[in-house]
Formats: C-alpha cells, sequence, structure tokens
C-alpha cells in the first residue's frame, strides 16, 4: 500500500502539487487521471522517488520514503517496477537483453535460470517470439508490452505506468489494460497508472484519484464515478456527447441492477 | 543552454561527486567500461590515423619550407617534426579531433538517454545513473585517449618521414638520424601528461551537458554542440595552462 500525505511540490514560484493526501492500496489498479497541466506526472514522479517533494509524506507500505536515505531508497526502488510513456527500452539492446537487465544488475543465480524467468515474462506479455529483435523493429504496442515485461521481472510490489495507452490503438490499448490489471491481480501489486484514456477509467480502474490544478478534485471507484454530480469530474470524463450518452445508458443499467441500487455511492470529496 | 557559469560549474562537481558509490553489480560495470573502451578507442582510430598521417605530412613541409639557409643541417627538419608533434600536434590537435568525433557521441548518447526516459529507468531500477553510465565513459576515456595519442605521435611522425621523402626533401637516413638528436624523454612526459587531461576534459564535459538535456531532440543537437565547443576551449585554455606550469 501507498498513502500520500499532504504532499506539496514547487517549482520556483509555481506550486504544481498543493497538499495531496491519497492511499493507494495492493491489489488493486489505482489510477490517477486529470487534464494536462493538473500535476498527476509530477506526482507519480514524486511517488517514485524521480522528484523530491517540497513536503509531506510518502509511505511504502508504512515506511517513510520522503525520510529515507539513498541507500534505502534503493531498496523499495527495487521493489518498483515502472512502464513509461516511451516504453524507454533500451535501444542497443535486444528485446530479451532488456528484459534480462534488472535480473543482471539485480538477480541472484545461473543464466539459465535468468533466461528462464525472462522467457517466462515475455511469454506472459505474448512476445516470446520477438525475443532477438531490437526495440526499433517492433510496434509501439509491443514495446509497452515489453516494458511490461521488464517492470515485472523482478516481482515488484509496486507497479506504476505512465500513460501505458499513449499512441495505441483501442484494441491495443484494450489489450495493454487488462494485461496490467491480469498482473495486479495474480501477483497482489499496487498499482497506478496515470492516465488520460476513458477506457481505462471506466474498465480496469478499481480506485480512481482526479486531480484537477494541483489538489485531489475526487476518488472512489470507477462504478461510482457514474453517479458523480463533481462537475469538473464530469467535465472532464464525459467531455463528449457520444461520453455522456455512454454514461446515461450505464447509469440505466446500474439502477436496473438491484445489488447497486442498494448501495447508491456518493461523492467523496478530495481535500 | 544559457551561459550561468557558477550554476553548471557547481553541477558538473556534483555530477562527478555523485558517480562515487558502491556499483550494484561490478561485472556490468565491468562491462560497461570495456563496452565504452572499444568505442571510444576502436571508434576513433581511423580518424585518428588519418588526421595524424596528413599532421605529420604537413608539418615536415612547412618545416623545410622554412628552413632554407644551407647551415642547417636537413636533420633538424626531423628533430623539429618529432617535437612539435610530441609536444604539442599529438595531444592537442589529436584530442581537438576527439573531442567532435567522441564528445559528440557521448553528449548525443546521453541526451538521447534521457530524453527517451532510458536514464529515468535506470533510476527506478535503483541504478546510480552517474555511476553506471558517467563513470565508465570518463575511464574508458582515461584508458584510450593517450593510447590514440601515443599512435597519433608515431604515425605522424612516421607519415613527416614519408612525405619528405616523397617530396625529395629529406631522406629516410637523414630523417632517423633527426631523430635520434637530443630526444627529451620529458616531453614524451609532458605529451601524455596533457593527454590524460584531455581525456578527462572530452569525457566528463560531454557527458555533464548529455546528461543534463532537458527538452526534445533540438536539445540533444545544441547539446551536443554546445558539449564540443565547451570542450575545445577548456582543451586550448589547459593546453597553455599545463605548458606554463609544466615546460
Amino acid at each position: 500500500m501507498i498513502e500520500l500525505r499532504d504532499i506539496k511540490k514547487g517549482f520556483g514560484d509555481k506550486e504544481i502539487l498543493k497538499g495531496v493526501s491519497a492511499t493507494m492500496e495492493s491489489g488493486k489498479v489505482n489510477l490517477i487521471i486529470g487534464s494536462s497541466g493538473s500535476g498527476k506526472t509530477v506526482m507519480m514522479k514524486c511517488i517514485v522517488g524521480l522528484m523530491t517533494v517540497n513536503s509531506g509524506t510518502i509511505l511504502y507500505n508504512d515506511q517513510d520514503f520522503t525520510a529515507m536515505d539513498e541507500h534505502e531508497k534503493k531498496a523499495i526502488r527495487q521493489e518498483i517496477g515502472m512502464l513509461f510513456q516511451g516504453s524507454a527500452l533500451f535501444d542497443s539492446m535486444t528485446v530479451e537483453q532488456n528484459v534480462m537487465f534488472p535480473l543482471d544488475m539485480f538477480g541472484k543465480g545461473s543464466y539459465k535460470e535468468k533466461k528462464k524467468r525472462v522467457m517466462e515474462c515475455l511469454d506472459r506479455v505474448n512476445l516470446k517470439d520477438a525475443a532477438k529483435r531490437f526495440p526499433a523493429e517492433i510496434s509501439g504496442g509491443m514495446k509497452k508490452r515489453v516494458g511490461i515485461a521488464r517492470a515485472i521481472v523482478l516481482n515488484p510490489k509496486y507497479l506504476f505506468c505512465d500513460e501505458p495507452n499513449s499512441g495505441l490503438d483501442p484494441q491495443t490499448s484494450l489489450l495493454i489494460d487488462k494485461l496490467i490489471k491480469e498482473l495486479t491481480l495474480e501477483y497482489t501489486i499496487t498499482t497506478v497508472i496515470n492516465t488520460h484514456d476513458m477506457n481505462t477509467v471506466m474498465e480496469s480502474g478499481d480506485h480512481i484519484i482526479y486531480m484537477y490544478q494541483g489538489v485531489k478534485q475526487w476518488e472512489g471507484s470507477n462504478e461510482e464515478i457514474i453517479f458523480s454530480k463533481d462537475e469538473k469530474l464530469n467535465d472532464f470524463i464525459f467531455a463528449s456527447e457520444f461520453l455522456r450518452d455512454a454514461k446515461e445508458m450505464r447509469q440505466m443499467e446500474m439502477f436496473r441492477d438491484k445489488n447497486w441500487r442498494e448501495r447508491l455511492p456518493g461523492d467523496k470529496p478530495g481535500k | 543552454m544559457e551561459f550561468r557559469f557558477f550554476y553548471h560549474f557547481g553541477a558538473y562537481l556534483l555530477m562527478l561527486k555523485g558517480m562515487f558509490s558502491k556499483p550494484e553489480n561490478p561485472k556490468m560495470y565491468w562491462k560497461q567500461l570495456m563496452q565504452q573502451s572499444v568505442d571510444i578507442g576502436i571508434g576513433s582510430l581511423g580518424i585518428v590515423f588519418i588526421i595524424s598521417l596528413f599532421m605529420g605530412g604537413v608539418t615536415t613541409l612547412q618545416t623545410a619550407y622554412q628552413l632554407v639557409s644551407p647551415i642547417i643541417p636537413k636533420a633538424t627538419i626531423a628533430q623539429i617534426v618529432r617535437d612539435t608533434i610530441i609536444l604539442e600536434f599529438a595531444p592537442t590537435l589529436t584530442s581537438i579531433v576527439l573531442a567532435g568525433v567522441v564528445g559528440s557521441k557521448i553528449a548525443s548518447e546521453l541526451g538521447n538517454m534521457r530524453i527517451s526516459e532510458q536514464i529515468d529507468a535506470l533510476e527506478i531500477m535503483g541504478i546510480n545513473t552517474r555511476g553506471y553510465l558517467v563513470m565508465p565513459k570518463i575511464l574508458g576515456a582515461l584508458l584510450t585517449i593517450p593510447c590514440l595519442v601515443v599512435i597519433a605521435g608515431f604515425l605522424g611522425i612516421w607519415g613527416g618521414k614519408m612525405a619528405g621523402e616523397m617530396a625529395g626533401i629529406i631522406s629516410n637516413d637523414e630523417f632517423i638520424q633527426g631523430l635520434r638528436q637530443e630526444l627529451k624523454i620529458y616531453n614524451i612526459f609532458f605529451a601524455l601528461s596533457k593527454s590524460y587531461t584531455f581525456a578527462f576534459i572530452i569525457s566528463s564535459v560531454s557527458a555533464y551537458y548529455g546528461y543534463n538535456v532537458q527538452g526534445g531532440a533540438l536539445e540533444i543537437g545544441k547539446a551536443s554542440t554546445t558539449a564540443v565547443v565547451v570542450s575545445c576551449v577548456l582543451i586550448l585554455f589547459s593546453d597553455y595552462a599545463l605548458s606554463a606550469i609544466l615546460l
């Protein structure tokens, strides 16, 4: 579990995160959504330690990440897997070498054992056949899948994905979402996804944090989003006529469901 | 990149300080060092070979053109060529060319890794990127550039001998006789001192500009150019400083 307590981050006079508190639970897909410039990328970079917060606390399973020294942070980072927006694969290495890299750097065991683990991960993302190819020779969706394989090769406790669907067609996007969701449940990982993709929000987001101008505007599940009365959230999520219609249809479907009627959600306003 | 001397100097020193930490896996660091040594050393052999030969040839022809007095023995030409190449041309000219070849490669490689988030990916894995990416480049340059300078010295003198013979200025025997006259071993020590200093400047300055690129593809090009320009200026400045101190 990851817990954020009143984190603030700014660059010069400009305040980007204005005191955000949130909890990201393990075994769940936690989404950070928001329009461009709302602070979600900065928030993710602060959580993984690529940026330091100005104030506030970030807890990884009750361990204060912000108070750790470099050595302790390294230990936590080895439990983190991250999928970058542009995949961030090493150009000079093959797909297999890319996935093998974290094992070579930190993993123990023989080459045979490492290779077996790499093949397991590549098989899990359906890319066993592309093992000998270079990143320049594979498609964007395949690169994302290699990125996922590299992120999970050391069995991480935390998986971070920065815009995993950007630049992908809807079908591949769904495939990536499904894969991330399955891995989250399979390994009971705390998954945090930074996304704009409404499919991800509605299909795989267990817990959603909506950021607006550096503040947590709304927090809840993807089912609760349908009934949310938060104007800013509705404007952001259901921006088009088509999406508004889809929302109404979903609402009607959920009203018909007796179980849902009994636990009608209410808004959980942000801090 | 705007010119803010103290900001850049401070950040450069911090980058160098940040390189020193316990390697996560010494084997991987060793592999990286060997890879960089091959890239810098073997990768630059061709250009060093070409410039050294012509540098020696031109030095012989121009020295002979200026030494017209019949009182001065022809072997003096070889002596002047030898000392000019050892003292100045082999270390400085080679390093300036290497600043362009190796420096731009280091800056653009690290810049590309920064822009495409590969450096962030390594950081997230818990790897000290300064130690893993920058240090092997500096050590690789310190290992190979002095060797390239020595090769450049030999090839330059050989090129000078060939040019002298082909132009009918000085015979092989006279040239070799000149090479043997009053050779100061200290000059070789001086040339090597310069080559180590220049190797450090080329690799560390280029790594600094590449490692700290911000923006996109355009900025990688800018960082690469800045790295080469700053390296060349620092090479010339330290060339003067070392000459003033050591000679």
